[in-house]
């Protein structure tokens, strides 16, 4: 049975859409509602997440290659660093300029998953809640939505942190 | 006034409504209602700092237009009722203060508008009240900031959401009036339902149920049937929220046909990004008060029904993981006699 | 020549493998964008802690440091780093200070451009 309905499930998925419902509607109203949803385009979605994706990251490489060309001696962890800022700069301008969130509508995870996602829900927040005035606004609302983010960020960065340090004592 | 059936309250004077007055911003004004709107605002910042002080112009605008509009004198109005979106109904609250008129306020989310005519009705029926304005709206930006993300953060919508919609509609209530205006015969209190919807971006599929059960209530202690009306107008289920509508519907036995339409799905076309339609307390009330209002004057539509439908949820429920209740009232309108 | 377009080439493939793969839970789960961040995060600070994210930095260069994967494994690889240099204070901020340079950015930037615009209204 459940087999049957693992199978139902994955059709649906390819079909993008309701196979059938049965029973009651308001007795399983979650169910059917998750059923009658519309359902994104996957092909679309994917591929625009991949090409947009890969192209920031492609920007960040060539950031990267330009700035080696300039300074070969410079160390490969720094050029990475300065590649990052590049993009979070970059970022940062787009969404002042109202521009961000257009290209994050056809990218979707493609923008949000770079270090551009961080850099926009950083910027997004100072610019709408600087309307709260310096300190509870921007000072308090920057990371409204990055601050999970960074949160638990810096606490796996303490675990690897203390658990290396705990066997290298041994 | 007098109770009929369960919840159905049938008024015994007629409420006319007099005036209705909608003000809408340029995306609505470009969609499939555009010419019906009394005035569109080229800019909906209305020159002001915060998306929430902007609101509250819109706000204070409409009601000024619409006192012009009736040629009516602040001291002649009896009551004015209104509701918003906003957190602690600052829209309303903050803009009555600009009026010499008794105010109450009104919460029930994007039912706000029948809410607000429907204790703006019943003040006329007791005799207390010889003028009211009753007005709802909400605004898109302001909306957005409280109920999701800062406008600038880009994410991508799911395909079921909608879009709040920019706008305010107001509507003078009088009991005075003649045969050839539109009139509220009878209002029907909804009661809250809540079937487990947990996404806040699926609130047409939550407030579907909250609109059926509203309509079965009225079609049940009326005992009419949906093909005795012109128009059912629901009030921002979006093109989903109406299908589910019309399934659950079929299921109780009163099928909706083509009678049956959804302002927040109508107000929009196609082309204009917004997904399953537009969403908010300004849906039905700028659609109540243009295009309805108009063919109701017109006597194109002689039974009218509108049940604008809310979800009570707040972020913090929500972030709670709380499902969403919502709530639906019905106001039956008789178009003027030609 | 050929070798610097194959290197684009692994960027493009690993750093738009990395978003498909979020769009795929996008799609299929209620899973919101803030939580599949934290999810991916984590999954790169564990990589980068058993070592395991670099080889996947030093074949795809930016396709691996760039997404939120990278971010993470910055984070343990500093910890780490700071743990072998330091001692014990070191494995407390070595994290931090790996990625510090890109957080202050991110901050000091947003403060200021803050500054200087307002968001606008949408229309679609």
């Amino acid at each position: 049975m459940c087999f049957v309905k693992i199978l139902i499930k994955i059709c649906e998925i390819f079909i993008g859409g309701q196979l059938f419902f049965m029973g009651k509607i308001l007795d399983n109203y979650v169910e059917y509602v998750e059923s009658k949803s519309p359902k994104t385009g996957w092909f679309n979605s994917l591929l625009h997440a991949f090409l947009i994706g890969g192209a920031i990251c492609s920007l960040g490489q060539m950031v990267g290659d330009i700035i080696k060309a300039f300074n070969p001696m410079m160390d490969i962890q720094m050029v990475g660093t300065w590649s990052s800022i590049f993009i979070i700069a970059l970022t940062i301008v787009l969404t002042a300029l109202g521009v961000f969130d257009r290209i994050a509508k056809v990218g979707g995870a493609g923008t949000f998953v770079p270090i551009s996602g961080f850099a926009n829900s950083i910027a997004s927040c100072a610019i709408e809640y600087k309307k709260e005035g310096l300190v509870f606004g921007v000072g308090s609302k920057m990371f409204f939505v990055a601050g999970p983010v960074l949160v638990n960020g810096v606490a796996y960065s303490l675990i690897v942190g203390i658990v290396y340090f705990i066997i290298s004592l041994f | 006034m007098k109770k009929i059936g369960k919840s159905t309250f049938e008024f015994e004077k007629d409420i006319f409504v007099k005036g209705a007055f909608s003000l809408v911003s340029s995306k609505e004004a470009e969609g499939v209602l555009g010419k019906y709107f009394s005035e569109v605002l080229e800019d909906d910042t209305l020159g002001e700092k915060t998306f929430e002080k902007a609101e509250r112009a819109m706000h204070t605008l409409a009601i000024k237009k619409i006192l012009k509009q009736q040629e009516l004198l602040e001291s002649e109005v009896d009551l004015l009722v209104s509701g918003d979106l906003m957190n602690q109904l600052v829209t309303s609250n903050f803009s009555a203060r600009e009026f010499d008129i008794p105010f109450l306020g009104v919460y029930s989310a994007c039912s706000s508008f029948t809410e607000s005519l429907l204790i703006a009705g019943t003040f006329i029926s007791a005799g207390a009240a010889k003028n009211t304005i009753s007005i709802a709206g909400s605004h898109f930006s302001s909306a957005e900031r409280q109920y999701r993300n800062p406008l600038e953060f880009g994410n991508q919508r799911q395909t079921y959401s909608q879009w709040t919609v920019t706008g305010m509609g107001a509507t003078h209530l009088s009991l005075i009036g003649s045969n050839e205006m539109p009139r509220i015969k009878k209002v029907t209190v909804g009661k809250v339902t809540d079937y487990g919807i947990k996404d806040i971006a699926n609130m047409g599929a939550a407030m579907a149920t909250a609109a059926s059960r509203t309509l079965l209530d009225y079609f049940q202690d009326t005992k009419t049937l949906p093909t005795d009306y012109d128009l059912i107008a629901t009030g921002d289920l979006g093109k989903l929220g109406s299908d589910i509508l019309k399934d659950l519907m079929i299921e109780e036995g009163f099928p909706l046909g083509q009678n049956y339409t959804d302002c927040g799905h109508m107000i929009y076309s196609s082309l204009q990004n917004s997904f399953q339609g537009g969403s908010g307390a300004g849906a039905s009330a700028v659609v109540f008060n243009s295009y309805i209002y108009e063919k109701l004057k017109k006597g194109e539509f002689k039974k009218v029904l509108l049940v604008a439908t809310g979800a009570l949820m707040s972020v913090t429920t929500n972030q709670q993981g709380d499902t969403i209740p919502c709530v639906a009232h019905l106001v039956m309108f008789e178009g003027g006699k030609c | 020549m050929l070798e610097g377009l194959l290197m684009y080439a692994k960027v493009l493939l690993v750093g738009g493998l990395i978003c498909v793969i979020a769009q795929v839970i996008v799609i299929t789960t209620k899973i919101t964008p803030a939580r599949i961040l934290v999810i991916f995060l984590m999954i790169g600070a564990v990589l980068g802690g058993f070592g395991i994210y670099n080889y996947l930095v030093e074949w795809a260069g930016a396709g691996a440091t760039v997404p939120i994967t990278g971010f993470g494994n910055s984070l343990a690889r500093g910890a780490i780093a700071g743990a072998k240099t330091d001692g014990f204070f070191g494995a407390l901020g070595g994290g931090l200070a790996a990625t510090s340079a890109g957080i202050a950015v991110s901050i000091g930037f947003s403060y200021l451009v803050s500054f200087f615009t307002t968001s606008k209204t949408k229309k679609d």
